[in-house]
């Protein structure tokens, strides 16, 4: 077993109990990137060799120097007798849509290629604080726009640890694979319709979504502001709680971070899940599958092992006193894509129009007549076709002739959607659940290039995510299996506002009680 | 497949709101992708909406106790402006160089 290999609380504790230093740590970290990872994302032509699809390719900046600086401060400091923090010499990935001081951050465009940060994004500076060391800048579709990680001008895109033909979802993908692989225990990730919890089921990780305002969006490079939540991707619950602690909180440079205290994440894992009370819904169970030919949409089952993995879970949830309450009503989640087609495109569109080659990023080389053909020039060639066609379709559902039969009556339907979560949580009400659970995705990954291009059946892949993105409140992707053919199944925990403590003591509760099933000592493909 | 919402005309008109010049082969794919994302959202309208159903900006309630205290309105000066600048695509004497705004000459 490497260093690298142990959770961010092993690591932590031993290097201040004076058993490892922060310099080894980077260094096994180091090297097991170089024996899986590959070569990083570039804006290159994208061909790809038959080395290149063995790899996990998570990587678009690996900032070195940078990290051993860090390191070597933080082994300083213990020596000095100081503590470093509560994650001192904790090698940790960004995803690079986090804006991280002197470090490019690209948000996986050409647009941005060329970007070096001036500041860093409150999360990611409260996680070097707290003595993290912040090992580079990890891929993802571009602008997070995307399921697969595939859409990133930075090529070769991530491939799944587990299986390398095969996705490992997004728009974390670079994040959670980066984690899966062992290549370190925590990633700081996004997650807008599901861009943590779905990568994080597909790489067999943690990956937790916190309520919108848990934690700053300072620094975040902005798609859709009423939705984006910066999260902890991890190995384990435990360290998901211990990062999650870290970078939530106040932020005064975020308007829309709340004023709420930050609760003890670690101290709810020990509580007993005796009488929680614990839904299942069978809107969950009954997804909406567009045709990939003719795009019209039928309903139909999820994938058999991911049920079964599901009720399983409730099943071992039951014998440690939990109470299952089924056949929860939650009548608006079919709703949830068309929804966010609608909200997060309005809102793509806004803040992509920034990006004009004017200030920083990509300027057109080309001579224009005047200043708008170089913004239609530098925009053009600078943004990919995925943020190209969400700010056409933001565009179209905004446009003072159609707001109201699309954008108001999506934020209509948001209400809807949030209604039902308010219903089931609601103390007084019929159902009065700690929390719900359910698949966090309608199959297990697909494989590479198997649907990207389709962008509606894509989208569908976050339609059991996405619900929550609307609502506001937090949801927790854990792993719970492998399918039959050996790639990861997660379940996922929902809660009400700011009860991230439920859903973590739910999945410790789950974790702790398989922990010596088979299936937890399989190890992914690039690690074997 | 429900009809094209999106014809050539609407999509040009959506390409210039956007200020993105496109090719014609990229103009295929979106405006294709454009109305199969259409059909789907054309869900939304059979959803019976009682115009007492509020509209969400966000998810979560912001209620007073939860925002954060406003700044003082005072001016800063920027802690790095070389920081900044040296990000601009083309700059001189510290000022954003750009092509010259349309205008036509006034006869």
């Amino acid at each position: 077993m490497a260093l690298i290999d142990q959770t961010a609380t092993e690591i932590t504790q031993k290097i201040k109990q004076g058993e490892l230093s922060a310099v080894d740590v980077l260094d096994s970290a180091l090297e097991r990137i170089r024996a899986v990872d590959g070569r990083p994302g570039a804006l290159d032509d994208g061909i790809k060799s038959l080395e290149d699809e063995k790899k996990v390719h998570a990587f678009i900046s690996l900032t070195e120097v940078r990290a051993r600086k860090q390191a070597e401060e933080i082994d300083r400091r213990l020596q000095s007798g100081i503590d470093p923090g509560p994650l001192a010499g904790v090698p940790v990935t960004i995803k690079d849509i986090f804006c991280v001081k002197d470090t490019l951050s690209t948000a996986g465009s050409r647009i941005l290629a060329n970007f070096t940060a001036p500041y860093t994004a409150t999360s990611a500076a409260r996680l070097e604080e707290a003595g993290a060391v912040l090992l580079g800048k990890v891929n993802l579709d571009e602008f997070t726009f995307g399921s697969s990680s595939e859409s990133s001008a930075f090529q070769p895109s991530p491939r799944n640890p587990w299986n390398t033909a095969y996705v490992p979802g997004g728009s974390s993908g670079g994040s959670t694979a980066s984690v899966a692989a062992n290549e370190v225990p925590l990633s700081l990730g996004t997650d807008t319709g599901g861009s943590i919890r779905q990568p994080a089921a597909f790489c067999g990780v943690v990956g937790l979504k916190p309520t919108y305002g848990r934690v700053s969006r300072y620094g975040l490079i902005a798609f859709g502001s009423s939705l984006d939540c910066p999260g902890p991707i991890a190995r384990n619950v435990e360290d998901a709680a211990l990062m999650l602690h870290v970078i939530a909180g106040p932020d005064p440079k975020d308007s829309t971070a709340f004023e709420r205290v930050v609760p003890d994440y670690q101290e709810a894992l020990k509580k007993d899940i005796s009488g929680m009370r614990i839904g299942l819904s069978p809107d969950y169970f009954n997804i909406t599958f567009p045709d990939p030919k003719t795009g019209e949409l039928a309903r139909q089952e999820i994938q058999e092992d991911v049920k079964k993995a599901v009720y399983y879970a409730a099943e071992v949830l039951a014998g440690l006193g939990a109470e299952i309450v089924e056949d929860v009503p939650m009548p608006n989640t079919a709703h949830g894509i068309p929804t966010y087609f609608v909200i997060s495109r309005v809102e793509a569109a806004s803040n992509l129009h920034r990006f004009d080659g004017v200030k920083y990023g990509y300027r057109t080389q080309k001579e224009g007549r005047d200043l708008n053909e170089m913004y239609r020039l530098s925009r053009a060639e600078g943004f990919g076709l995925q943020p190209k066609l969400r700010i056409l379709m933001g565009m179209y559902v905004s446009a003072a002739q159609y707001s109201e039969q699309y954008y108001q009556r999506a934020l209509r339907v948001r209400s809807l959607i949030r209604g039902d979560f308010e219903a089931i949580f609601d103390t007084h009400g019929s159902y009065r659940l700690d929390a719900l659970l359910t698949p966090t995705t309608p199959t297990t990954a697909f494989k590479m290039d198997a649907v990207y291009g389709d962008s509606l059946l894509m989208q569908y892949t976050d339609q059991l995510t996405v619900s929550a993105n609307h609502a506001g409140i937090p949801g927790i992707s854990i792993p719970a299996g492998l399918d039959a053919s050996g790639l990861p199944i997660g379940i996922q925990f929902l809660a009400a506002d700011f009860r991230e403590d439920i859903i973590l003591q739910a999945s410790y509760a789950f974790e702790q009680a398989t922990k010596d099933e088979a299936w937890r000592k399989v190890r992914p493909q690039v690690l074997q | 497949m429900s009809e094209e919402l999106i014809t050539p005309e609407m999509f040009e008109h959506l390409v210039d709101l956007a200020a993105i010049a496109l090719d014609p082969s990229q103009s295929d794919y979106l405006r294709g992708e454009l109305n199969k994302q259409l059909n789907a959202i054309n869900e939304l309208i059979a959803i019976p909406i009682d115009e007492s159903i509020p509209l969400a900006a966000h998810g979560v309630p912001y209620a007073q106790a939860d925002a954060a205290p406003l700044r003082e309105d005072c001016w800063e000066a920027c802690e790095n402006p070389e920081e900044i600048l040296v990000q601009v695509p083309v700059s001189e004497d510290g000022y954003i160089v750009v092509p010259d705004i349309p205008h036509s000459d006034l006869e």
